[in-house]
């Protein structure tokens, strides 16, 4: 069966009141992105709070899987419209329907009717008992079921009439561009993508930063980062990846601190850094895939240490409170997890203490890094000098 | 500076081969299968390069198979001579340091039924006679031994190995992966007892993407790919003549000045290894003088992680390869290197520097004293104990 027309069906933008129509128009831009590298002509259009997507010379599963990446869409319904010819004529459009969309005709179903246009001659129980018997008269093994129909028959009479039964889930959220920006803290890892993913969905367009660490990383290590970001991008839209080369502070630390607190000043580092470039670039919070306990320094203290770096912006943690198992299955739905486990990983294990501390005191960790104030603010404005900008696209 | 040390992984294309790619591709672009004169015109390449190659084995003409490499070429003897010879018994004989394209092949005729001994090597990566004389069974039908070991570029004595099996072993056959060797020896398989000889295009200044597999008339062998029955059927696939004709042209190229050429790289090697003596804890993996390759030098930096070497020197333009990948996550044991005895930490700072007909002293001195530099640094920052 081919369809002209798709119904997208949004649900939480639907209640932002006034703000409601900057809500759909993200969606329609973001719809529009999605759809530009498919095949077809394509018109978004917003109707008296619907979004329809017209499709013509289109590829069906390429137009479904570009409208599963939109954040914003619960649901796709390819849908038929037809002109109001009489209700004789209605009918029979929808038995040639049933028929077409069902090749297998040992199904239930319920007709559920909507009449928006109220000069319609019959009202909805109306068109809802006549429809619901052309059809059981036309194919007598169809049965009704009007608690747990197989197939929901949409009707609704507006200035067109509109069918459709099916409805192909999008990924839900808000859309991009609705909630500001937000500064991703990017690794080769299998959390940090999620996390991107998982805040996008919220609407909040995304940056990252990397931190590189040449030779201890490699440019594999790096391009692992890239393949990760344009994974990422595919949901979020473009991302601007900031690149810090980290390796002299990296090496000061190490040879200035103890062993086994290298791994939480290292992170102070990061989320210091990434806060500056983020308020920098106008974002409104950190991003992180860290969750509690996973490794020593996502303890609950830990986080706590590292915490408290940042002056200004919030951390949002997506994971904080979810399994690996559950962030590898996001990260195999998004296609992250492949790039993530392969084997570029980078060297920077070197320096991992065999037994890092899990229990950090804040005080401690302070005075340790008094041994690096001589240089590390000139170190970190350096940094930040020769960040290496790279835009990344789906 | 820059210095590329990594010619053992591939190499620059020489001007000649250059030229004659791109004639091919842009010019006599035909299909050699075509019957037309445009097919005619670049099946004359396609001859010119085997009967380069014939000549520089001397071998005949038809005993020449092109295929896309090394790899294929390796695949294509040993599945092809094992399939076709498995009648007379289903015994392989290999070392365990051959390159992945043997190993791996190996693996999967070991899934088809197939039995296979791996020989061990001596401390110089070296296989013994004695040690394949043992392994000889009834049932044996091939014996596949590297000409040059890749990674530390020990050269196997394959002509006693050729001679012990052509004298006491006749119907034995007997394949030579010749990838690394390919070049930098007169190699005439006939005299050496050599039934199968594998070479890969883009190792000696050839493009990417073409080798050859030289087969005994009198050896039995059966295709692994099949299709329009191009090249007498053992390798169907239109021919692609810009790789072949790239080839024939390096080979011919290879054997010009052949012997100056090696002992330059001797020189150099010799060199080298002087100089590298400059340097505290170092282990040289590599055999010393003629019992390794002209252009391999495997060594270890102790303390110092290859990975992390490699790619300091790499922001120095000096382009290498690691002994063994970064261990951390993904361990990959060098079958070479352990198989000679090293220790694991002078696996996991292993270093192979492969040198070209390019390659200068200046390079060499810059790699030296690049290194020289940079280590104490490198050495600071290691794993705490």
């Amino acid at each position: 069966m081919e369809f002209k027309l798709f119904l997208i069906k949004y649900a939480e933008i639907g209640v932002k009141g006034k703000n409601r129509f900057l809500f759909e128009d993200a969606l329609v831009r973001q719809i529009n992105l999605a759809l530009k590298p498919a095949d077809g002509t394509f018109h978004v259009y917003k109707e008296v709070g619907r979004i329809y997507v017209e499709a013509q010379d289109y590829d069906y599963e390429e137009v479904v899987e570009a409208l599963q990446h939109v954040f914003g869409i619960v649901g796709i319904c390819p849908l038929v419209q037809i002109e109001d010819h009489g209700f004789e004529d209605l009918k029979a459009q929808i038995v040639k329907y049933m028929d077409e969309m069902y090749p297998n005709k040992k199904i239930t179903f319920k007709v559920n009717a909507r009449r928006a246009r109220k000069n319609y001659p019959l009202n909805s129980m109306e068109i809802n008992g006549a429809v619901g018997e052309a059809v059981l008269d036309a194919f007598p093994e169809i049965q009704v079921d009007v608690h747990h129909p197989d197939v929901l028959l949409n009707i609704e009479i507006r200035q067109m009439i509109n069918i459709y039964s099916k409805t192909i889930p999008g990924p839900g959220g808000m859309p991009v561009g609705t909630a500001g920006k937000g500064m991703l803290l990017l690794s080769g890892g299998i959390d940090s993508p999620v996390a991107g993913y998982m805040i996008a969905k919220r609407g909040v367009s995304l940056e990252a930063v990397y931190f590189h660490t040449p030779p201890y990383t490699s440019e594999r290590a790096k391009q692992k980062v890239l393949d990760l970001a344009k994974k990422v991008a595919a949901y979020s839209g473009p991302i601007l990846l900031n690149v810090v080369n980290f390796t002299d502070i990296q090496m000061y630390i190490y040879e200035q601190c103890p062993h086994e607190e290298l791994t939480i000043i290292m992170k102070r580092c990061f989320y210091k850094i990434a806060e500056r470039i983020a308020k920098d670039h106008g974002c409104l919070a950190l991003v992180t895939g860290e969750s509690i306990g996973q490794v020593s320094s996502q303890t609950m203290q830990s986080l706590g240490v590292i915490n408290d770096v940042c002056e200004e912006l919030p951390v949002f943690r997506p994971l904080i409170a979810f399994d690996k198992q559950d962030i590898v299955d996001i990260s195999e739905k998004i296609n992250t997890y492949e790039i993530s486990i392969a084997p570029y990983e980078d060297c920077c294990t070197t320096f991992v203490a065999k037994h890092p501390v899990t229990k950090p005191n804040l005080n401690i960790i302070k005075k340790s890094e008094l041994k690096l104030q001589d240089k590390m603010d000139d170190m970190i404005n350096e940094a930040i000098e020769h960040v290496e900008q790279i835009m990344i696209h789906a | 500076m820059e210095a590329y040390l990594d010619n053992s992984a591939t190499t620059l294309v020489s001007q000649g081969v250059k030229d004659i790619v791109i004639k091919t591709m842009t010019e006599d672009y035909g299909n050699p299968s075509s019957m037309h004169m445009k097919g005619v015109e670049s099946e004359r390449y396609v001859r010119e390069a085997r009967e380069i190659i014939a000549k520089a084995l001397k071998v005949n003409e038809k005993e020449i198979i092109f295929t896309s490499g090394g790899t294929e070429s390796n695949n294509l003897a040993l599945i092809g001579m094992a399939m076709a010879n498995q009648r007379a018994g289903r015994h392989l004989i290999t070392s365990s340091i051959e390159h992945a394209s043997v190993l791996n092949t190996m693996k999967y005729l070991e899934e088809q039924g197939f039995s296979v001994t791996y020989l061990p090597v001596d401390e110089a990566g070296r296989v013994r006679l004695e040690d394949l004389k043992e392994a000889m069974r009834e049932d044996t039908i091939l014996v596949s031994i590297m000409y040059v070991n890749n990674e530390i570029g020990t050269a196997e004595p394959v002509g006693e190995i050729g001679k012990f099996l052509k004298e006491e072993y006749p119907k034995v056959l007997f394949h030579v992966d010749a990838i690394q060797a390919f070049g930098k020896y007169r190699i005439y398989p006939k005299r050496l007892g050599i039934d199968a000889l594998s070479v890969s295009g883009h190792k000696i200044h050839g493009p990417k993407g073409c080798g050859f597999l030289y087969v005994s008339e009198k050896a039995k062998i059966k295709p692994i790919i099949f299709g329009g029955g191009q090249q007498k059927g053992m390798r169907s696939g239109t021919d692609n003549v810009p790789g072949i004709a790239g080839l024939g042209q390096a080979v011919k190229e290879a054997g010009e000045h052949l012997e100056e050429n090696v002992e330059r790289m001797y020189e150099l090697r010799q060199y080298f290894m002087e100089r590298l003596s400059e340097i505290d804890q170092i282990r040289i993996n590599s055999p010393k003088g003629r019992e390794g390759a002209p252009h391999i030098v495997n060594v270890s930096f102790l303390g110092v992680r290859s990975e992390v070497m490699l790619h300091d020197l790499e922001s120095k333009k000096i382009y290498v390869s690691a002994g063994s990948a970064c261990s951390s996550n993904h361990p990959h044991i060098s079958e070479t290197l352990s198989g000679i005895g090293l220790s694991p930490e002078e696996i996991d700072s292993a270093i192979r520097f492969s040198f070209s007909v390019n390659t200068t002293r200046e390079e060499l001195d810059y790699a030296v004293d690049t290194i020289k530099d940079r280590i104490s640094t490198l050495r600071k920052f290691t794993r705490k104990k």
